[in-house]
Formats: structure tokens, C-alpha cells, sequence
């Protein structure tokens, strides 16, 4: 019965999707609007073939689902090589302005796909392996199913749809011009909608857990959750100017406007790329290591620090603005006050190997998530110093913040899903190991040497371009027009475009490797599972 | 802007205060003697039920107090 109502509700959608397209009044929400359609349709074909069929019924509260969390994994890795390759052409692009070809200008120049790289490698690699991760962890630490049963194929396959969404909406022009905000008002309610159904996986997994404790990785995970729903809905507070058009116009405006969105900004780097990142790392380098985490105490107030803080501090991306001296310095204060649970939480990862420091030698995996660690500290370190109002006005608008968040990003935020990535495949497929350690060693040293070319060419070309903005001669004219900048920084954009071909390399090693482990790694008995998983 | 007002000192003083009172509550109760102890526990969760979850209540010994 259940699948005739869900019939009737896939078939509205395809029908309202088209009428949708047929009144749209933009490209990209008419291209968005029949993939709506599509995808309703393949849901409605797939539905009607399992309809009426006789169903098995098992009880599978004795094994994990680990079916999703095998998607999840294949999606963060196409997800993750689609993301870079992105990136590597646009840091071309930035070198050679001749990429930016004639023939596809308005699509396919720097504009339009630099937020499709900042998207897909934030919320289509991160997030996926976010989802992925977090749902494996949390089954693993709670010692039960996830619940809901196939509301989480649900969440997969609608995060899915928003990344197919906000992506091409970007390239056709749909956005919100807002920093990792982009995608327009339906797709911010289909996100939304997703989110809502996400959150209810993981807490309704907590709530039947058979531990009688939340390992504080969960902590991490649920606070990451909430609070990006919370700043989705508040930064996303928009009135589409027609139900048939991508356009919106924003519910706040001048400073109020600037100050939301880089609440919500910063905080997408505090809580989606640190927090949820962060429960990853209390769960993976704890198993990788096989020694339990260095002090739970520190994890806890590691924990509340880190959420009481990081919410304060985005206002230190407004430093010389329209925005109130109180409140910058506000952010700037709590930016700076943020140095002791970044680092208390990254001794507490490094730490966890104490007494078995060996296996950096012999665990090519460990040696990723140590690094890993290593890169959050080290930018959690730069972050609070380029916040401070002085370093700011050298900082602010130039390469050195590019370098920085990819530190971040290359380093904690990729480094830790390859590490989380390794540990998992080889459970999930149940293999014996991995198919070829030299090709994580490989992997390593291609993505370390391509992010230090990265971060390095960033800071020559950041402080060079900030330096040379403010030059002035013995008159008080400026001495360098803007143009002189951009010819200087040429031999640092190709050194950076070069790490990110290093960087991406690392990345297909990896996705054969996976690749090779589910094919041709000894298969060992299910452990997971009851029935076999395939 | 009255309610900017009244929120803003709401904010500067109660608020701030409940909010710096739990935190320091937080540090203090993780703290607090025999926790090292309580939290050997948690600590070794990841180590508990990687393959399967924990069979229900009453089905065996090992259950949420396990």
C-alpha cells in the first residue's frame, strides 16, 4: 500500500516538474526542473518494479546497513576526483587566461566554475564522506542498525540530487552569490528536506543505541549536523522572485546581509569541515592505531570549546567594513581564543599514538591521518594569526587566505577521508587488506609534495601581492597597479596549478587502489553482514 | 530597535553569564575526582562492536552495560 501512495507522489513530482519546465523562465531552472523530473521518474520506474513483489522478511537488526554506507564511499571518491580536477583547471585558468575558451564563455570560464569546485569538493567530497563516515561510526559506536530503514538510502540519493542540482545551476548562472551558499531558493528546500531526513538517521540511531554512552565522536557528528542546519535555514532566508524562476532576493541587506553570511561562512568551516571532520578523527585514528583515544577528558572539553567558540567567530572576515569595530574584534578575540581547542584536540589525535609511534614506519594509512592532524594544527594556527586586524590588512583579499583554506582543506579535510577511506573499504567489501600499500605510500608523498607546493606558492604570492598593494612612494602614490600584481604572481600560479596535477594524481592512486581491493584483495568471511553483501 | 536593546543586554549579561558558567561547569564536572575511572568506558567503544551490533537486551550478558 505504502508503494502506491509513493507512486502517486513520484508522478506529481514528475508532472509538476515539467509544467515547471515548461513555464521556466531561466535556462538553468528549466535544465533543474527536468532533472527533477528524471529523477522522479527513475525513482517512480524503480518503485513500480518492486511493487506487489512478494517481500523477504528478515530481520536485519543483527547486522549493520552498510549497503549506503558503500555508496557513500563511491561517491566521495568520483565525487572527490571530479572536485579536484575542477580545481587543477581552474588553477590553470588563473595561469593561463586562455583556458577560459571562447566558445564556452558564460559556462565553462573561471566565474562560473570556481563555485562548482569549491561545492563539489566541499559538500559533494566532504559531504558524502561526511554522510558516509558519520553513518558508519555511528552504527559501530552505538552497537545498533540505523534506524529508519531506507530513510537513509533516502538521504543518499537526495544529497545526490542536490549536488546534481546546485552544480549545473551554477554553470547555467543560478546563484545566490553567496560563499558556499550558492545554490538557489529550491534547491536550499530540497537540501533542507534532506538534511531534516539526516538528522533523523542519526539521532534516532543514538536514541537506540545499546551503548550506554555517546562516544564523542558522535558529539562531533550530531553538533556538525545540527548546527549546518541551523545556518542553512538563517543564511538562506530568501524570497524567489517566481515559483517558475532561480532567481531570489535575500531577506537581510547591507551589513546585516554581509555579517549573516559570514556567520554562516565561517562556521561552514567550523562546524562542517572541523566538527564533523573531527569525528572522523576520533573514530578512525583511534581504530587505525588500535589504541583508544589519547584522554577522553581532553575529547569532551575539546568538544565544548570548540562549539561554544567557533560560532563567535566569523565577523573577522568583515575586519575594515561597514561592520561595527565591537563586533569584528569580537571575532577577531574569539578567532584567537580558538588556537587552545584546535590545538588541545589536535595533541589529543597525535597523542593517541603514543606508545605506538612505530607504526608511522610501517602503516603508510596512519602516516595519512597523522599528517592529516599535523595540516589541522598547522592551519588552525594560521587561521587565528591571519584574523588579527593587522596581519588582516596584509592578508585580507589576496592568495595567502586560498592558500590557507586549501592547507586546510588538502590537508586535514583530505588527508582524513583518504585515511578514513583505506580503513573502511576493506571492512565494507569484507577484504583481507587493502590491495597495495606502496600505492597508499604513493598516494602520501604525491598529495603531501602537491599540497606544500600549494600552500608555499600561496604565501609567496599572497604576502608578495599584499605588500605590493600597499606600496606607496615618497609622494603617497601607489606605486603598483593591479595589473603588475597579477603578471608578478604568474610562476606562483603555475607552481600551485602543479600541485594541485600532484595532489589529484594521489587522488585516481587511491581510487584504483579502492578499486582493486573490491575486485582482487583476498575476500575474507562476512563479518558484517548475515547474507553476503552483493 | 527597542527590542534590539533589550535583547542586546539580555545578551550581555545573563546570557553571556549562563553560557561561561556552563562551560566552566562542563570543564569542572570532567573533572571531577573518579572520572578517569568513568570514562575508561567510553574510551574503548570503538573497540566493542565492529561487526555487529550488540544483541538485544536480555538475549545476553552483553548489553548496554557490557
Amino acid at each position: 500500500m505504502a508503494n502506491y501512495v509513493k507512486l502517486v507522489a513520484l508522478g506529481v513530482v514528475v508532472l509538476l516538474a515539467l509544467i515547471a519546465a515548461n513555464y521556466a523562465r531561466d535556462l538553468a531552472y528549466m535544465v533543474n526542473a527536468l532533472t527533477i523530473a528524471l529523477a522522479a521518474a527513475v525513482a517512480f520506474i524503480w518503485v513500480l518494479r518492486n511493487t506487489d513483489e512478494p517481500v523477504l522478511q528478515t530481520d536485519l537488526s543483527g547486522e549493520y546497513m552498510d549497503g549506503v554506507v558503500r555508496y557513500g564511499v563511491i561517491a566521495t571518491s568520483l565525487w572527490g576526483v571530479v572536485g579536484f580536477l575542477v580545481g587543477t583547471f581552474i588553477a590553470f585558468q588563473l595561469a593561463f587566461p586562455q583556458l577560459n575558451f571562447e566558445w564556452a564563455e558564460g559556462y565553462l570560464n573561471f566565474g562560473r566554475l570556481r563555485p562548482l569546485h569549491t561545492s563539489a569538493v566541499v559538500f559533494a567530497f566532504g559531504g558524502n564522506a561526511l554522510i558516509a563516515t558519520s553513518l558508519y561510526v555511528v552504527q559501530r559506536t552505538s552497537a545498533a542498525r540505523l534506524w529508519g530503514g531506507n530513510l537513509a538510502w533516502f538521504v543518499f540519493w537526495g544529497y545526490q540530487l542536490f549536488i546534481v542540482l546546485a552544480a549545473t545551476g551554477y554553470l547555467l548562472g543560478a546563484t545566490q552569490s553567496r560563499e558556499y551558499a550558492e545554490p538557489e531558493w529550491y534547491v536550499d528546500w530540497w537540501l533542507t528536506l534532506v538534511w531534516v531526513a539526516y538528522l533523523a538517521v542519526f539521532l534516532g540511531t543514538i536514541v537506540k543505541r545499546r551503548e550506554r554512552h555517546i562516544y564523542v565522536a558522535n558529539w562531533f557528528y550530531l553538533s556538525f549536523i545540527v548546527t549546518i542546519a541551523m545556518l542553512h535555514i538563517v543564511n538562506n532566508l530568501a524570497i524567489p522572485v517566481s515559483i517558475f524562476g532561480s532567481k531570489s532576493v535575500a531577506l537581510f541587506s547591507g551589513v546585516q546581509d554581509a555579517m549573516t553570511q559570514w556567520w554562516y561562512g565561517h562556521n561552514a568551516v567550523g562546524f562542517f569541515l572541523t566538527a564533523g571532520f573531527l569525528g572522523m578523527m576520533y573514530y578512525f585514528v583511534p581504530k587505525q592505531a588500535e589504541r583508544p583515544v589519547y584522554s577522553y577528558k581532553l575529547s569532551i572539553i575539546h568538544f565544548w570549546a570548540l562549539i561554544f567558540i567557533y560560532i563567535w567567530a566569523g565577523p573577522h572576515h568583515l575586519h575594515y567594513t561597514a561592520l561595527p569595530d565591537w563586533a569584528s574584534t569580537l571575532g577577531m578575540v574569539f578567532s584567537i581564543v580558538l588556537w587552545m581547542p584546535s590545538w588541545g584536540g589536535m595533541i589529543n589525535g597525535l597523542m593517541t599514538l603514543s606508545g605506538a609511534w612505530d607504526k608511522l614506519r610501517t602503516d603508510p594509512v596512519i602516516r595519512m591521518m597523522v599528517i592529516s592532524i599535523g595540516f589541522y594544527g598547522m592551519s588552525t594556527f594560521e587561521g587565528p594569526m591571519m584574523s588579527i586586524r593587522a596581519v588582516n590588512s596584509l592578508s585580507h583579499y589576496t592568495d595567502w587566505t586560498i592558500g590557507h583554506v586549501h592547507s586546510g582543506a588538502l590537508g586535514w579535510n583530505g588527508m582524513i577521508t583518504f585515511g578514513a577511506l583505506y580503513f573502511m573499504v576493506p571492512k565494507l567489501w569484507n577484504r583481507e587488506r587493502l590491495y597495495s600499500l606502496s600505492m597508499v605510500s604513493w598516494h602520501f608523498w604525491l598529495a603531501t609534495i602537491g599540497i606544500i607546493l600549494y600552500a608555499s606558492s600561496m604565501w609567496v604570492t599572497g604576502i608578495m601581492e599584499g605588500l605590493m598593494w600597499r606600496e606607496v612612494d615618497a609622494n603617497g602614490f601607489l606605486v603598483n597597479s593591479f595589473a603588475d600584481t597579477v603578471a608578478a604572481k604568474f610562476p606562483m600560479y603555475v607552481v600551485r596549478a602543479l600541485g594541485g596535477v600532484l595532489y589529484i594524481t594521489g587522488a585516481l592512486i587511491m581510487c584504483y587502489n579502492l578499486f582493486m581491493t573490491v575486485r582482487r584483495s583476498p575476500a575474507i568471511a562476512p563479518t558484517n553482514s548475515v547474507v553476503p553483501a552483493e | 530597535m527597542e527590542h534590539y536593546t533589550l535583547l542586546r543586554q539580555f545578551a550581555d549579561s545573563w546570557m553571556l553569564l549562563t553560557l561561561f558558567a556552563f562551560f566552566i561547569g562542563v570543564v569542572l564536572w570532567v573533572m571531577r575526582p573518579g572520572a578517569t575511572k568513568t570514562y575508561e568506558e567510553p574510551r574503548n567503544i570503538p573497540f566493542r562492536h565492529e561487526d555487529k551490533p550488540a544483541p538485544r537486551r536480555g538475549n545476553s550478558a552483553k548489553t548496554k552495560e557490557a
